[in-house]
């Protein structure tokens, strides 16, 4: 698959369809793997990395990159393209100044769970037949290949591409995912033991924003956050409460928006399960408004920006659920 | 709000209220010395719509221990949609506390029109009286804003 | 540093009973910012508001608050007395310590706190409240009327006596809309035609008025004082400018098999027609659907006798776009359709006809040339029923939960003119209740009973069934005497409820006016707002607002007109400045605030920004136009970035208001 990445890109970029390449490169380790764009044949040749550690979503990098010179070539997974439309439906991303190749997705491997095992010093992996077969400093370890995917791979919702330029292999189908089974434990549970929960997870908050720098939906010029004068300003979580606000806020910011991709969770250094919030009003959207995936499409109307005349009534959430 | 020994639990509650209707529902049951607790502190908006999530937090942040917002009934906004959108929001907003474990009942929406003043008072009774009943916020509190 | 005045009323003993104002101005006295801190008697009053002046004038006032009655009560007071004493109105603030506080509330000590607490909040807003200045708009010095009928010409014809110009706009091919269909008018029993055509003649002869005929309103931008309208004049294939009405065309048209919608599809017309003949404008229009020329090519029958050469078959459909200070809607009400009726065989027997039917039957331009025939043998019917209420004050949902208001008194006037005209004709009404509230028209309706001898039957009528000698067998039940009662009827008329047109709704999102759930457009106020829509610059005229009978329509439609004249006498209006507005920097251009926006008000644009590293890049900012905002805030929750914000109501001052009363 990289070998035919860097063909395509070369050939694009010779014969002038695009200008820049956005893809990944290696960091320090082999799962190191970050967003990086690329002008040359060269550059390409000996950076560029397309391997089953690669899951960044490079869509919220092409609200920037879209606005330079010329045009851009992006890979994109079929999630990250739920994410591109939803740009080009708010208007933050110049479809013309992006080439899309739709790439075939994961599921992407996730190296803490390698080294859950113990694995460490890992120089790289093969996947066998769903073996995950680990080079490491230390000699070739095994471990099942399933075992060792990210979460939100595990509960992938489509392998269809919803935009693209062009596609390398074949487009996959939207699937039915499991997607809401954590939530759905979580709204058997008692209150208390929902805030037991969120409390021992959001505790642990310790306000990097790598959840919100990573999110597609994210990108306003000005965070409310960031900004002094909008009244919730605020750099650190000092408190409980400022732990709750930041993700509640930010949860409600983007539903509606969020197209589910789970780089948040991916992303958070504390591991707290962050995707489950969003996918909580995904849920919600769903069964109280109609099914909606944002990013499906550049038209639609998003939930909160929509009603219906016989919408239910707020109470709805005290009628229902565990109490 | 204080919680001690000899005197019964008072709850701070927050009623935001848009102009045309609740507000002036409010008015009504005064009009009519139609009596609501005095825990009640009404903000005016223009209309549901304007009302925040944000608020809603910052209330509870600061020490409120229940929150009510009240707009017109469905189709008779004054601006024709607010309250549709407010009905949205405050739904998945008042769910998403609820998956918290935030306690339900320290929110809720009613809708109050211009000449419903005892429906005013009669929510503002009966919503007092369940906030009392679930006790001071601790759930949503900010430590540094709790009262002495 | 702000320098904040505190004005604490007694109202009286209203506030002051429950509510220790001295100490309420005492302790506001200690807030941040407030250098004066006073109570009075009454505020209100001249004296009190000479108070506040002259604190302002006195102490260099940056803001007030009053702490009194409602801000719906008196917030405009405060706000005039602030700008006389040179303070920008919108540095003021109402504490509601009456009607939130003292008249609710029995104990003094909590009243006291309570009211300090919602004293605190509005010291709190005033802090961050901004001067502002209500911005202005011209006046576009045009008014459009939507729809004909004789709402839309006495709309029409007001306005243009004021010496401003109306465009009406007028669905069907002529103006003159249902009173042109009716025959005679109650209680004065003149004829309808001759009443209404000189109205329509004097509205196409006025230099100010201009009648788009046979078009339709199909987008509406823009708010008071500048709307722009595209209206679709629909394409009649027959040049209106050339086409003299001389009616050749439609006598020589072969195709004469059209159900005529003038006369209720009593009889045919033919594909090229003139509604009727004194239509405004007498233009002639081909129906596509059944011109031999337009569906098969062949014919040109009327191309070929038009001396002035009108005919165009290739007509289109023409858009042209207009702009308007003030637009009035008169767009009328519609019989409901009785097809489920099927108790009164409104469907299986020709003799059961509608009221608006019985009109034409009997009008001298209707089928029958005026003599009152039965539709199935023209036979002189002997014996008449009429059923009143038919759809109308129905609690299931074949029919409307109103009074139509217009049946009781037509009625009376159909069986009095038969009773006159046809004395051998027995009459039976059959109603709920007779509802004649109106000048003159309980005398009339008496004269009905009494001078006639038509009869009056209060109950109503279960079954019609139509029976094999031609009789029409009514069954019914008399309320009074208690008994079931057969009539074997020549006719039946059924005063079938009015419902608004099925135009309204959609121009009523067009317009983005409010309606109610029978479809009729809601006035601003029920009582002292009754002509205008809560949308402002739209005014409503006639039967689109509720059933009315032909003096009530007129007397709207020129109380609408002067509404609309109060509007265009204007050069500029001023706008009310609390609205949204949207910085810049920070809007990511993601339409959620326009997706939000009830009043359209809310545009993108394109716009070079500097950036950081002294580039300048091309960013989509919101740009909310102030004077078609009405400030509700939607969009300022919409927006994820905090960039929208509303004046009066800003994000910092609603929080400030939360903060002092938590604290």
């Amino acid at each position: 698959m990289q070998e035919a990445m860097i063909n395509k890109a070369k050939q694009l970029l010779a014969d002038g369809t695009v200008n820049r390449v956005i893809g990944w490169k290696r960091g320090e380790f082999a799962y190191d793997i970050t967003p990086a764009v690329f002008e040359s044949a060269e550059e390409l040749d000996s950076e560029f990395v397309y391997d089953d550690f690669t899951s960044a979503n490079v869509s919220k990098y092409l609200v920037k990159e879209c606005k330079k010179e010329g045009r851009i070539l992006a890979f994109l997974k079929p999630c990250d393209t739920y994410s591109f439309n939803q740009l080009i439906k708010e208007h933050r991303v110049v479809r013309e100044n992006v080439y899309i190749v739709g790439i075939p997705g994961g599921p992407k491997l996730d190296a803490e769970k390698i080294k859950a095992k113990g694995i460490t010093g890992i120089l790289g992996v093969k996947n066998e037949n769903y073996t995950l077969k680990i080079d490491t400093v230390y000699g070739e370890e095994t471990m099942p290949f399933y075992e060792a995917i990210l979460d939100k791979c595990a509960s992938c919702k489509s392998k269809k591409h919803v935009v693209y330029d062009e596609l390398i292999g074949e487009d996959g189908d939207v699937l039915d995912s499991n997607r809401f089974d954590m939530v759905e434990k979580l709204e058997n549970m008692s209150a208390q033991e929902r805030y037991d929960f969120w409390r021992e997870q959001l505790s642990k908050c310790i306000r990097c924003n790598a959840c919100r720098n990573v999110c597609p939906a994210c990108t306003c010029e000005k965070c409310v956050f960031d900004n002094p004068n909008s009244g919730v300003e605020n750099k650190a979580p000092a408190d409980s409460f400022e732990e709750n606000m930041f993700h509640i806020i930010r949860a409600f910011h983007v539903a509606g928006r969020c197209t589910d991709c789970g780089e948040c969770s991916r992303v958070c250094p504390q591991n707290i399960p962050l995707h489950l919030l969003n996918r909580k009003f995904i849920k919600d959207i769903n069964s109280l408004y109609g099914e909606y995936q944002a990013g499906e499409d550049t038209t639609s109307r998003a939930p909160l920006n929509d009603y219906n005349k016989d919408d239910c009534e707020a109470s709805i959430v005290h009628e229902r659920g565990v109490e | 709000m204080q919680v001690n020994e000899n005197k019964e639990f008072e709850p701070l509650i927050v009623a935001f209220c848009c102009n045309w209707c609740s507000y002036a529902g409010a008015d009504l049951s005064g009009t009519n010395r139609l009596n609501y607790p005095t825990n009640v502190k009404i903000i005016r908006v223009p209309c549901s719509c304007r009302v925040n999530p944000m608020f809603i937090l910052r209330a509870f942040q600061r020490g409120a221990d229940g929150v009510i917002l009240c707009g017109c009934h469905p189709g008779d906004c004054h601006y024709t949609s607010g309250n549709y959108f407010t009905r949205r929001r405050m739904t998945l907003l008042f769910s998403m506390l609820d998956f918290l474990g935030i306690e339900r009942d320290r929110t809720r929406v009613e809708w109050v029109s211009a000449a419903e003043g005892a429906k005013f008072a009669a929510t503002m009774n009966e919503f007092t009286e369940s906030v009392k009943k679930l006790g001071p916020n601790r759930r949503l509190e900010d430590l540094r804003c709790r009262k002495q | 540093m702000q320098r904040i005045g505190v004005f604490v009323c007694h109202c009286g003993t209203n506030i002051a009973a429950t509510v220790d104002v001295k100490t309420v101005a005492e302790t506001l006295g200690h807030e941040p910012g407030v250098v004066i801190s006073q109570d009075y008697q009454y505020m209100c009053s001249e004296s009190g508001q000479n108070l506040v002046k002259n604190a302002i004038k006195e102490h260099n006032l940056t803001g007030v608050v009053v702490c009194s009655c409602s801000p719906r009560m008196h917030e405009n007071t405060f706000r005039k007395a602030a700008a006389a004493a040179g303070l920008n109105p919108y540095l003021v603030e109402i504490a509601n310590i009456r009607e939130q506080c003292s008249w609710i509330h029995k104990d003094i000590a909590t009243a006291t706190e309570k009211a300090v607490i919602l004293g605190k909040a509005a010291v709190a807003k005033v802090h961050l409240n901004a001067p502002l200045t209500a911005g202005e708009s011209p006046v576009a010095k045009r008014a459009l009327v939507i729809g004909g009928g004789i709402a839309g010409i006495q709309t029409a014809l007001d306005i243009a006596e004021a010496g401003f110009d109306v465009d009406i706009v007028e669905k069907n091919p002529t103006i003159g809309g249902k009173m042109a269909q009716i025959d005679k008018t109650f209680p004065t029993l003149d004829c309808a035609a001759c009443i209404l055509t000189p109205k329509m003649v004097e509205a196409s002869q006025n230099e100010h008025i201009t009648i788009h005929s046979f078009s339709e309103v199909t987008d509406v931008k823009g708010f008071v004082g500048n709307f722009t309208v595209t209206i679709k004049k629909k394409a009649r294939y027959v040049d209106e400018t050339k086409c003299t009405g001389c009616g050749l065309c439609t006598e020589k048209c072969p195709m004469k098999k059209v159900p005529n919608e003038f006369n209720m599809g009593l009889d045919n017309r033919s594909a090229i027609y003139i509604p009727f003949a004194q239509a405004v404008p007498k233009v002639a229009t081909i129906d596509p659907n059944y011109c031999m020329m337009m569906k098969t090519g062949k014919c040109g029958a009327c191309s070929k006798v038009c001396s002035v050469g009108a005919i165009d078959y290739k007509q289109q459909d023409k858009f042209i776009e207009q702009k308007y200070g003030a637009i009035v809607v008169a767009t009328g009400f519609n019989p409901i359709n009785l097809d489920k009726y099927d108790e009164f065989a409104y469907n299986q027997c020709p003799d059961v006809v509608t009221s608006l039917e019985l009109e034409r039957l009997m009008n001298a331009a209707g089928p029958n040339g005026g003599t009152l025939l039965r539709p199935s043998d023209k036979t002189h019917p002997h014996k008449i029923v009429f059923v009143q209420c038919v759809g109308s004050r129905c609690d299931d949902s074949k029919g409307k939960p109103y009074c139509s208001k217009i049946c009781c008194m037509y009625t009376a006037k159909h069986a009095m003119l038969i009773r006159e005209k046809y004395p051998d004709t027995e009459v039976y009404v059959f109603y709920i209740d007779v509802r004649t509230p109106g000048k003159n028209f309980d005398e009339f309706y008496r004269r009905a009973v009494e001078q006639y001898n038509v009869h009056y039957i209060k109950g109503m009528v279960g079954k019609v069934t139509p029976r094999s000698d031609g009789k029409i067998d009514v069954q019914a039940s008399d309320l009074l005497a208690n008994e079931q009662l057969h009539i074997d009827a020549d006719m039946v008329v059924l005063a079938a409820a009015i419902e608004p047109d099925k135009t309204a709704r959609p121009l009523a999102t067009m317009l983005t006016t409010q309606m109610d759930t029978n479809d009729f457009f809601t006035e601003a106020h029920p009582k002292l707002r009754p002509v205008e829509s809560a949308t402002a610059g739209i005014f409503l005229s006639g039967a689109c607002q509720g059933p009315k009978d032909i003096p009530e329509t007129v007397a709207q439609a020129s109380a609408a007109a002067a509404k609309a004249i109060g509007l265009l006498v204007k050069n500029s209006i001023t706008c009310n400045p609390c609205v949204a507005h949207s910085d810049e920097l920070m809007c990511n251009g993601c339409s959620s605030c326009e997706k939000v926006c009830p009043y359209g008000a809310i545009t993108y644009i394109d716009k070079e920004f500097r950036m950081p590293d002294r580039t300048t890049a091309l960013r989509r900012v919101a740009s909310v136009n102030p004077a078609v905002c009405q400030g509700c805030g939607a969009c300022t929750v919409a927006c994820p970035s905090g960039a929208m914000d509303l004046n009066g109501f800003s994000n910092s001052q609603i929080m400030a208001e939360v903060d002092a009363i938590c604290k």
